[in-house]
């Protein structure tokens, strides 16, 4: 390299796979790791059918099944004949093309957010799409992790690249301690409160700072899922020791001289000191408090001692009917306090928050107490390998003597596409990315998203509630 | 060269889905995803917002008097937010939509809607408040999105319009689905994974 000027992580990765310049600022673009799952691939393939096109670089797509698996029985056939379909013509597509598949069986199977950092797939200073939203998850490790459509997926299987505008590099950075009792989830709800649902639009959020710099790499997982509810399409943190010791020893991670060298090449990637950023945000991480939503959007949200808002305060006639409508959807009062609001169901799974750490720490404050008398509570591991480690540890025992149920893997009642759905205008206090109408499979279905210790302190206590009351001030300082 | 459309403009009239953060759930609900093709969405389109759990319409603009006929759809704010799913541009272009236009639009969902062969533009709020209550006070109004010129017209207004440049000449050159660009450089993206280190790895 000739250029010496500092860069950022995100310039590093992207200059190194650029294909070719097509000019009005847009890239072909190598993705080196492709994931599929089961809704948004199968499309793809028949469009590679049609065309006659065969998958470029079989060995670079990895799949598994999470969407509409059924958590509380895999007996197969499904009961759902579409979801049975889609299953099967994932199993055939992968078996015609040569790719492999963490299927139902291999003890391996998961949400794909999941089961790539599990596999040692996800490494640093790649590129990685796949055809779902939260593929920014990946970018925890220090890759450029973005989701992308159908007609891309189709791209990425035929040519092993894509067509993408470089994005601007917004730093944001919290320092300092965060309170005790405020979590990952809390960091990045609180990062799209304050910087909105659409203040990402044309960004890759780089996530730095001390409370960054000190979470471990599930947390960091936690803040990157969720970049893209803050219009991010990718957010990333640069990669560090942290990284290297979750990565060593994993399947697909290079191993004995090969793993020093690729740790080497590794260490090079983190932005530059001194590298220019298109914007920089800082937080202080003393300002945030355990965070809910009170509306439709990850945005709405509010800390747990605060009231929701009342739309004759608004800004703006946008602003007043965009909270009219929310507080119309989630039958709230205008400047009610959000603690105290009934639940029906408590959500304890997804892709941003189900991971083993997840649930050691929502089962130690939950074990030993019961979840509400009225209040369906289910406890989903995001994989195989995150229950298989909770039941060894006992922690599904925790879950069941407290009157949740234990399920098997899979997206779940984040996006309902399987049997797990809200039920009318049942409030779920949901451990999920996203609170839109009728995301849960109902209509009419409400959602509060919080972190998973706030799930148990709503599970328990049967309405929203501050976790630091409920389970007393004891709690660790998590990052 | 290319056996694409070069879509040069739009034109018919529009139906406005008022609001802002429209996102993908809400305009393809996710158990519609429940399909190995994209052919049945059109009916489906924003279905939650316009039908009933018993299947009655509700009032909505889509389910208006001519609604059915019109080509362009208008929006707020960071409309397709959320999911990645291609069955929301999908849905929007098998209900008959062939343009659409609001003050900002999620990236994904742009970039999938692009590859459609569906121009999204953006306008100006001042712009698009007046576009919007035009078209609420007479539904009739044929708009016609210019895209070469990024203009917007309608009722004898001329609105200026945003489209990106790799947007705009994409569409305009007819090579708004990319694969036959890529497909060309396909060996090169082969020595790439070979010098980047992609092509050896694998499970221990």
């Amino acid at each position: 390299m000739t250029d010496t000027a500092p860069r950022s992580l995100f310039d590093k990765v992207w200059d190194a796979h650029a294909v070719r310049d097509l000019g009005d600022a847009r890239t072909q673009l190598l993705i080196g790791t492709h994931l599929i799952h089961e809704v948004t691939s199968p499309q793809a393939f028949g469009m590679l059918r049609e065309r006659g096109l065969p998958v470029l670089m079989p060995e670079r797509t990895f799949a598994t099944v999470d969407h509409i698996v059924p958590t509380h029985s895999r007996v197969e056939p499904f009961e759902d004949p579409l979801a049975d379909e889609m299953i099967r013509e994932l199993r055939s597509n992968c078996a015609g093309h040569g790719i492999t598949l963490f299927d139902l069986d291999t003890g391996r199977q998961g949400i794909v957010h999941m089961v790539g950092p599990e596999q040692g797939i996800t490494q640093p200073g790649s590129t990685i799409a796949c055809g779902d939203s939260h593929t920014s998850t990946h970018g925890a490790f220090g890759a450029i992790a973005f989701g992308i459509g159908t007609s891309q997926v189709r791209d990425v299987l035929a040519t092993q690249t894509l067509i993408m505008g470089r994005l601007k590099v917004r730093r944001i950075e919290v320092n300092g301690e965060l309170p005790p009792g405020v979590y990952a989830k809390d960091v990045v709800l609180h990062i799209i409160r304050t910087l909105g649902v659409n203040g990402g639009i044309g960004y890759a959020y780089e996530f730095g700072g001390e409370v960054f710099d000190r979470m471990s790499m599930e947390e960091r997982m936690t803040v990157c899922n969720m970049s893209i509810e803050g219009g991010a399409r990718c957010g990333y943190v640069n990669p560090d020791q942290t990284t290297f010791d979750y990565l060593e020893g994993r399947p697909y991670v290079p191993h004995g001289s090969d793993w020093d060298a690729a740790v080497a090449r590794w260490r090079e990637l983190a932005s530059d000191p001194g590298c220019a950023y298109d914007d920089v945000v800082v937080i202080d991480a003393a300002d945030i408090a355990p965070t809910v939503t009170w509306g439709i959007n990850p945005g709405q949200a509010i800390f747990i001692d605060e009231n929701v808002p009342d739309p004759a305060r608004a800004a703006d006639e946008a602003e007043r009917a965009s909270i009219q409508e929310a507080l119309d959807h989630m039958k709230l009062q205008p400047g009610a306090p959000i603690a105290g609001t009934k639940i029906d169901v408590a959500f304890f799974g997804s892709c941003t928050n189900a991971r083993l750490s997840d649930f050691v720490e929502a089962a130690r404050v939950l074990e030993g107490r019961t979840v509400a008398p009225g209040v369906e509570a289910i406890a989903v591991p995001g994989s195989q390998i995150v229950k298989a480690e909770c039941e060894r540890l006992g922690i599904d025992k925790v879950f069941r003597d407290a009157g949740f149920e234990w399920r098997g893997a899979g997206c779940s009642m984040c996006l309902a596409m399987n049997p797990d759905k809200l039920v009318g205008d049942q409030l779920c206090a949901s451990s999920s990315n996203r609170n839109f109408k009728g995301r849960q499979g109902s209509i009419t279905g409400r959602t509060v998203l919080m972190s998973p210790v706030m799930v148990m302190a709503a599970a328990v206590t049967g309405h929203v509630a501050d976790a630091r009351d409920v389970f007393g001030a004891s709690q660790e300082v998590m990052a | 060269m290319s056996a694409l459309e070069q879509i040069r403009s739009v034109r018919g009239t529009a139906v406005v889905v008022p609001g802002d953060d429209i996102d993908t759930d809400r305009i393809v609900p996710a158990r519609f995803l429940k399909c190995v093709t994209f052919d049945a969405l059109g009916p489906q389109l924003f279905y939650d917002e316009r039908f009933r759990e018993d299947g009655t319409p509700k009032d909505h603009p889509l389910n208006a008097p001519g609604a059915g006929d019109a080509a362009i759809l208008v929006s707020g704010y960071n409309f397709g937010s959320g999911s990645s799913r291609e069955h929301a541009p999908q849905s929007i272009h098998k209900a008959g939509f062939r343009a659409l236009i609001a003050g900002s639009f999620a990236e994904i969902f742009f970039g999938n809607a692009t590859t459609l062969g569906m121009p999204c533009v953006t306008l100006d709020p001042e712009d698009l408040g007046v576009l919007t209550k035009l078209l609420r006070s007479a539904p009739d109004t044929v708009v016609e999105i210019d895209v070469a010129a990024r203009e917007v017209r309608a009722d004898g207004r001329v609105f200026p319009a945003h489209l990106p440049g790799g947007a705009h000449g994409a569409l305009l050159e007819g090579r708004w689905d990319p694969l036959a660009d890529l497909l060309e450089s396909a060996d090169d993206a082969v020595a790439l994974a070979e010098r980047l280190g992609y092509r050896t790895a694998g499970p221990a």
